[in-house]
């Protein structure tokens, strides 16, 4: 079991690393852009922004505590 | 162009990481004797590369588009990992990276540990250990990017061609001076990768999403000067914000 765990301890650190919330919001964010694709409209700006976004969100959330 | 940014981003990816690999290596090598060490090296290398030969055909297989969204979530995950500890060492709320105390702690931690007696092949296991450890977590990351990389863009062998040429480059820088490369601007590069790691990332995504994006792949270049602006200004905001807090604190 100790093991298991490791492994997954390794992979989740290894890929979602210090802030799951960027994680999660690259999910949500290729989700939305997956779901705007099927409109036709012109949404190639759309992940660019976010992430940037997101990036922004997560330093000042993080230095926040300092 | 595709090819051209691939393959930087894989030499400068792995320049880091192997830089990283070298100062574990060098300072057990150095301290316990180099015959079990090199066995730890040779040990996760050929796991490595099993690695690679393994995934890379097989993500190949995957069709393109699902490929991108997959791969683009993962490298846009890790990108941003890399940037934003990039910013936050530039800014100095992290301090940054320094091999020669890394070097200083392993040597001196090598050092303490008995002789762990011979077992086989290996002289002793605590050098064998570490610097397999050591070589496959950093390698563990050159391997992903490789891999990730070259089946997106269909050049595995580009993509492998670039970690090898940093490996062998920094092993032979290692080799030359023998002792860690603490002038490489490792926290620069870590910036550079995070950046083109994270632009690779939006590109690819995007389009495995089913967007095409205006101009095609020149679209990149604006998509990494986007980021590299972006992470400029992040770096501007917070060393003002950090500088404000210390002269508070003082």
């Amino acid at each position: 079991m100790k093991y298991i765990l490791g492994f997954f301890k390794f992979w989740y650190h290894f890929i979602v690393g210090d802030d799951w919330r960027i994680a999660a919001g690259v999910v949500l964010g290729l989700c939305l852009v997956a779901l705007l694709a099927h409109t036709h409209a012109t949404i190639w700006w759309v992940l660019p922004l976010l992430v940037v976004t997101m990036l922004s969100l997560s330093l000042w959330l993080t230095t926040r505590r300092h | 162009m595709r090819d051209l940014f691939l393959f930087i981003s894989v030499f400068l990816a792995s320049t880091v990481e192997a830089v990283e690999a070298l100062t574990i290596v060098l300072a057990v090598g150095t301290t316990r004797g180099w015959r079990s060490t090199w066995y730890g090296v040779a040990a996760a290398t050929a796991a490595l590369a099993a690695f690679v030969i393994v995934l890379g055909p097989a993500l190949t297989v995957i069709p393109i588009n699902a490929l991108r969204l997959v791969v683009g979530g993962l490298l846009l995950t890790f990108g941003l990992q890399w940037l934003r500890k990039a910013i936050l060492r530039a800014s100095g709320y992290i301090p940054l990276h320094d091999e020669a105390t890394i070097f200083t702690k392993a040597t001196s931690a090598a050092s303490r540990v008995t002789h762990s007696g011979h077992k086989g092949i290996i002289d002793d296991w605590y050098s064998f250990t570490i610097a397999f450890k050591g070589v496959l977590l950093e390698g563990l990351e050159i391997a992903f990017i490789v891999v990730t990389f070259g089946a997106n863009q269909g050049s595995i062998p580009l993509a492998v061609t670039g970690a090898v040429v940093a490996i062998l480059v920094v092993v032979a820088a290692g080799l030359a001076i023998h002792k860690p490369l603490a002038n490489v601007p490792e926290n620069t590069l870590k910036f550079v990768v995070g950046i083109m790691l994270t632009s690779f990332g939006i590109f690819w995504g995007t389009e495995g999403a089913g967007v095409h994006w205006p101009g095609s792949d020149a679209a990149l270049l604006g998509v990494v000067a986007l980021m590299t602006i972006s992470a400029i200004a992040q770096v501007a905001w917070l060393s003002r914000r950090h500088a404000r807090l210390e002269a508070r604190a003082a």
